[in-house]
C-alpha cells in the first residue's frame, strides 16, 4: 500500500492531520506533507477516513504499489 | 444590482417555478421535494428571494462537481441572480476579502490564512475550548434545572473561540450577532439595515486593525498586519479588514447554529442521545453524521458559469447562476446507504456540509474540534439532558443564508 498526495491541489483544510497525525502533516502554508508513504496496517482505518474526508480529494492510496 | 424584480416576469412563468430555498415547516425532516428533485429533475429551474431565476442542483455527484470544477465561478457578477431580496444581491455578490473572484489570488490568500488554521494550531486551542465549554455547562447547570441551550452554550462557545483566535476584545462581542445576521440575510433585513450594519461592522474592524497595528498581540489579526507592513504582495490593509470580518461571521454563526441543530437532532430522537451516553467513542462520527443529516442546512452554495456547460446530460447556458443544496446532496441514496437514517457510526461519510474543492470551508478543523468538544462535554456532564418542548415547536430562524434555531429549551434531572 502506497499513499500519494497532490500538494498543488491541496487546500490546506488539515483534516488528514487531525485524523492520521502519524501519516500526514501540514507545512507553514497548511499544505499537506506526507510523513509516511507506506504506513503500517494499524493506520489503515485513519488513512481511509482521511481519503474520504479530504475536501479536494488529493489523497489516494495505491493498493498494488 | 443583482437579480430581476419579480413583477418584471410574466405571471404564468412565475407559477411554474419552484421557490428556493424550498419552504418547509418540518423541524427535523427534509422537505419531500429534495428526493423528487434528485430523482426526477436534478437540474431544476428555481426562483430565488431576489425574484431572479437560477439553476438548482441536488444530486451528490453534480453538487460535488459544481464545487470542485473551476468553470463554476465563486463570485456572482451584477448580471447574475442575487440570492436575497436586497438590492445588492446578498453575500455571494459581495466579497469583503476582495480575493474570491480570481482563483490564483484566492489560492495565495488561502495559503496565507491557512497557516492560522492548521490542524496543529487548532489542536493547540482544544484544551482552552474544552475548559470554556465545561465552564459554560457548569454555569448553566448551576442556574437551575432547565435552560435555553443557545445563549447558555451554543452561541458563546464559538464566539469565544473565534474572538480568541482573531484577538477581538470581550466587551464588544454582543454586537456580533446582529452584524452577522445582516451579513447573511436573504429576506430578514432591508437593504438599508444591511448597508448600515456592514458600514458599522467595517468601521469597527478598521478601528480594531489600527489598534492592533499600534499594539500587536499574539493573534491572527496582528499576524496579518505584520505581513502587510512587510509589503507581502498577497495582502493589503483592506484585505485584512475584510478577512477579519469574514472570519468573524463565518467563525461563529455557522458553528453556533450547528451546535443547537445537532443537539435538536440527538435529543429530538432521544435514542440517539442514549446511544452517545452509552458509547462516547461515537462522538466524532456522530458529529459528522449530524452535519450530513442536518435538514435545516441553509441556502447551500452559489456559482456562476460564463460559458456553456453540461451538467447531468443537460446543457446549462453561459450566464447562468447555479445554486446547490448541500443538504439534499447529503441525502443522496446513490452515495449514502440508508441516507434518510441517522447512523451515528457512519463511515465513510464524505458529506458536503463544508463544501468541497479549493473554496471549501477554511475553518472546518476548528468547527469540527468545537463540535466534538461540546458534544463530548454535554454527554459526559449532563447525560440526563432532554428537550423541554417537542422538537417541532422549537422556533426556527428564517430569512438568512444559514438556518437554525433561535432558542433550544432543554432540561435535565438531578
Amino acid at each position: 500500500m502506497k499513499i500519494n498526495v497532490d500538494r498543488d491541489a491541496c487546500c490546506g483544510a488539515g483534516q488528514c492531520v487531525l485524523l492520521a497525525p502519524d501519516v500526514f502533516d501540514q507545512d507553514e502554508e497548511g499544505i499537506v506533507v506526507l510523513l509516511d508513504e507506506r504506513p503500517s496496517a494499524e493506520h489503515d482505518f485513519a488513512v481511509q477516513e482521511a481519503v474520504s474526508m479530504c475536501p479536494t480529494g488529493v489523497i489516494w492510496v495505491d493498493r498494488n504499489a | 444590482m443583482g437579480g430581476t424584480h419579480p413583477l418584471s416576469q410574466p405571471e404564468d412563468k412565475m407559477s411554474d417555478l419552484l421557490d428556493y430555498p424550498i419552504p418547509s415547516d418540518r423541524a427535523i425532516e427534509p422537505p419531500p421535494e429534495w428526493a423528487e428533485l434528485r430523482q426526477q429533475c436534478p437540474v431544476a429551474r428555481v426562483r430565488l428571494a431576489s425574484g431572479g431565476e437560477a439553476t438548482l442542483l441536488t444530486r451528490y455527484d453534480d453538487v460535488r462537481a459544481m464545487l470542485t470544477d473551476g468553470r463554476f465561478g465563486r463570485v456572482i457578477p451584477a448580471s447574475g441572480t442575487g440570492v436575497g431580496s436586497q438590492d445588492d444581491g446578498g453575500t455571494f455578490s459581495n466579497d469583503p476579502t476582495g480575493v474570491m473572484a480570481n482563483e490564483e489570488q484566492h489560492q495565495a490568500w488561502r495559503r496565507l490564512v491557512n497557516a492560522t488554521f492548521t490542524a496543529k494550531r487548532v489542536q493547540a486551542m482544544a484544551p482552552g475550548i474544552e475548559a470554556k465549554a465545561e465552564q459554560l455547562i457548569d454555569d448553566m447547570l448551576a442556574a437551575g434545572a432547565s435552560a435555553d441551550l443557545v445563549p447558555s452554550v451554543a452561541f458563546p462557545l464559538p464566539v469565544w473561540a473565534i474572538c480568541e483566535l482573531l484577538g477581538v476584545p470581550e466587551d464588544e462581542r454582543e454586537r456580533f450577532p446582529y452584524w452577522s445576521d445582516t451579513a447573511l440575510s436573504t429576506t430578514r433585513y432591508t437593504q438599508e439595515e444591511i448597508s448600515a450594519a456592514r458600514q458599522e461592522f467595517g468601521a469597527y474592524m478598521a478601528a480594531l486593525v489600527e489598534a492592533k497595528r499600534a499594539e500587536p498581540g499574539q493573534d491572527l489579526i496582528s499576524e496579518l498586519i505584520a505581513l502587510v507592513d512587510q509589503n507581502d504582495p498577497r495582502l493589503t490593509a483592506q484585505t485584512v479588514i475584510g478577512t477579519s470580518m469574514a472570519l468573524l461571521v463565518a467563525g461563529h454563526e455557522t458553528t453556533a447554529s450547528h451546535i443547537a441543530k445537532m443537539m435538536a437532532l440527538f435529543l429530538g430522537d432521544r435514542s440517539r442521545w442514549e446511544q452517545l451516553v452509552a458509547d462516547p467513542s461515537l462522538v466524532r462520527s456522530a458529529v459528522e453524521e449530524s452535519l450530513r443529516f442536518d435538514p435545516n442546512a441553509g441556502f447551500g452554495m452559489v456559482r456562476w458559469v460564463d460559458e456553456e456547460i453540461e451538467i447531468a446530460g443537460e446543457t446549462v447556458p453561459a450566464g447562468t447562476t447555479v445554486v446547490c443544496s448541500l443538504a439534499a446532496a447529503n441525502r443522496d441514496e446513490g452515495t449514502f446507504e440508508g441516507a434518510d437514517e441517522m447512523d451515528l457510526g457512519r463511515r465513510p461519510n464524505p458529506h458536503l456540509s463544508f463544501g468541497a474543492g479549493s473554496y471549501s470551508c477554511l475553518g472546518q478543523s476548528l468547527a469540527r474540534t468545537e463540535l466534538q468538544i461540546v458534544l463530548a462535554a454535554l454527554v459526559r456532564k449532563v447525560p440526563s439532558l432532554e428537550l423541554a418542548v417537542p422538537v417541532e415547536s422549537v422556533p426556527r430562524k428564517e430569512g438568512l443564508l444559514v438556518a437554525g434555531f433561535d432558542e433550544l429549551p432543554v432540561k435535565w434531572g438531578e
